[in-house]
């Protein structure tokens, strides 16, 4: 089946595309000729030329929200648009904050089923997307039965991001149109935790810990090996409910997707949650001291030992390395 | 402003009445081995319990009852009723009744019919806040909060990691990629909390002993009107194949003889990262 036009919810960050969006932009060109991001925020013409880059020929832009949260009057503006110009036989949406919400109000709008935490999506005579469950040991494929629009919410890193070297998207200014009392939920400042070291989701070498560091006050370990590393420090669910790290650390089926080069799990016994988070990670080490714990089972290196003991020695050998 | 006139604003929340309803879901023990049922349902035959995750949104919204001085909190489940221990579980961490929505009819419904049941449901009670978990430890679809806000034209605020009320308005610690913002909305409104908004207490004696008496409210989708759009028959998804997903082969594992560091070292070394 010839899919004849996509639209990508793109999502902007600091004055540009976040790198899922564009993944999905990335993907969608794959799917189909006709690509179209819809974006916000105000930011749409400095958008404008990263979309085109990465294949969307329209940029569909609802300009600044005044603050309020995105999710309600971007699917208003997305169904506005649906009204005037037709259906698209899928839109594509970012796993986030502000793109589950968004996923969420629309397709209750639309009265439209929707399909979430995407890993893959291929066109097998009508679009099948793919869904890791059990921690990842299956995929369930999925497709809809109904009339379109699709509305697929896909997890980070499930496709590379590659330009395609494409001229700017031109951009169409598109109304929010009326959202009653939905989209009353305002901003009213931001804050940023202070990092140090490379993003969790981009740094090439991933050190976690979990509930086998026993205490709190342990997870210096796992920040001091992250840093020697020059790497990025993660956490099990475990952890971060327990209130040792916060929830940006979370690495998981409800926190970050990573995929570094090596991936060091300490004290994490492998939960199925944490595994989905992790398991395309290209080399994985894990130090445990239950020989029988699961993250052994796909680990390509590991050593069944206390972390109590393993971890300074490692931290001693890799200040020796300088 | 007119002297001697009460604004609502003005008035101490701590005598303000807030009914609030936490949407819950019992679910298979995420301990057991779990399985698909050849329809590919989730295999639910097994003990049932409340989803860890919902037991935040009960615990904030007693704590937020609890400032308010006056109000109760009502939970909503949908779900198969043969086994309430989940829900009265909830119930004996302190919430005041629970409404169930249970019928055979309700197999296989996705996650914009769930809504549109809880919706219903939610609306017979006409609360002052909804409360729901970001999404549910079994299904993980994570729209169905959102979806009520929107069917019962409610705002919301997702990824909450903490509450509170200021009169006629909740504040809410958003989570976000860099940290958190912070976001404010008039009530009546939607809240999702993440794990960790709150410690969640253990049910007493006394209130286990005290859900066993408290109002179980069970319901079926045609007591709410609806019956076509929810079901199996009403999802209008369906799962293509099941398939193994490849296998990482397990790996060089070692027991710790006081050479394991070196031994990672040498593993690092070898795939190039030191």
């Amino acid at each position: 089946m010839t899919i004849n036009n996509i639209w990508v919810v793109v999502e902007p960050s600091n004055g540009a595309l976040t790198t899922t969006s564009l993944e999905l932009l990335t993907h969608a060109r794959s799917l189909s000729s006709n690509v179209a991001a819809i974006t916000w925020g105000g930011d749409g013409a400095a958008l404008a030329a990263q979309a085109g880059d990465y294949g969307a020929a329209t940029l569909h832009d609802t300009g600044s929200l005044n603050n309020s949260l995105p999710g309600a009057p971007v699917a208003a503006a997305i169904a506005g648009l649906i009204a005037s110009a037709g259906a698209p036989d899928a839109i594509l949406i970012p796993t986030s904050y502000d793109g589950r919400d968004i996923a969420g109000r629309l397709s209750a709008r639309l009265d439209r089923p929707v399909l979430t935490n995407i890993t893959g999506l291929n066109n097998e005579g009508g679009l099948v997307s793919e869904h890791p469950i059990f921690g990842g040991t299956q995929i369930v494929k999925a497709a809809f039965t109904a009339e379109g629009p699709g509305i697929y919410v896909i997890r980070a890193k499930s496709f590379v991001a590659e330009s395609a070297g494409g001229a700017a998207a031109s951009v169409n200014t598109i109304a929010v149109g009326d959202t009653g009392a939905t989209a009353t939920a305002t901003i009213t400042s931001s804050h940023a935790e202070e990092r140090t070291g490379p993003k969790l989701e981009e740094a090439a070498v991933v050190v976690s810990g979990g509930r086998g560091l026993g205490e709190a006050a342990n997870y210096q370990l796992i920040s001091d090996i992250a840093k020697l590393l020059n790497g990025a420090a993660g956490a099990s669910r475990a952890i971060v409910d327990a209130g040792w790290v916060p929830y940006s650390h979370q690495v998981g089926q409800t926190g970050k997707t990573v995929k570094p080069t090596v991936y060091i799990a300490c004290g994490i016994s492998g939960a199925t949650q944490h595994m989905v988070g992790m398991k395309g990670s290209k080399n994985i080490v894990a130090i445990n001291k239950d020989p029988d714990a699961p993250i052994f089972q796909i680990a390509d290196f590991g050593i069944v030992g206390d972390v109590h003991k393993v971890l300074p020695a490692l931290i001693a050998a890799l200040q020796a390395r300088g | 402003m007119f002297p001697g006139l009460i604004y609502a604003d003005e008035i101490s929340p701590r005598f303000v009445s807030m009914n609030i309803v936490v949407c819950v879901k019992q679910i298979p023990d995420p301990a057991a081995p779990q399985s698909l049922e050849p329809s590919h349902n989730l295999n639910r035959t097994g003990k049932l319990i409340l989803d860890e995750a919902d037991t935040y949104g009960v615990e904030m919204a007693l704590q937020l009852v609890d400032a308010a001085g006056t109000g109760e909190v009502t939970v909503v489940s949908m779900g198969s009723a043969a086994d309430l221990s989940g829900v009265r579980n909830a119930l004996a961490m302190g919430a005041a009744k629970a409404i169930i929505i249970s019928d055979d009819a309700l197999r296989g419904t996705d996650a914009l019919g769930t809504a549109k049941v809880l919706a219903a449901a939610i609306r017979r009670v006409n609360p002052d806040l909804v409360i729901a978990a970001t999404e549910s430890s079994d299904g993980y679809t994570g729209t169905t909060p959102v979806q009520v806000a929107e069917l019962l034209g409610l705002p919301s605020i997702t990824f909450a990691k903490s509450v509170t009320i200021d009169g006629s308005t909740v504040k809410v610690a958003r989570q976000t990629e860099a940290g958190y913002d912070d976001v404010t909305s008039p009530l009546p409104c939607l809240v999702t909390v993440t794990a960790g908004v709150v410690e969640p207490r253990y049910a007493s004696f006394k209130g286990i002993m005290a859900a066993k008496s408290k109002p179980v409210e069970q319901l079926t989708a045609a007591d709410l009107g609806l019956s076509a759009e929810t079901g199996s028959a009403g999802a209008r998804q369906h799962i293509v194949a099941v398939v193994t997903a490849e296998a990482r082969e397990a790996g060089d594992i070692h027991v710790d003889e006081g050479d394991g560091a070196d031994k990672i070292v040498a593993f690092l070394d070898s795939i190039k990262v030191l």
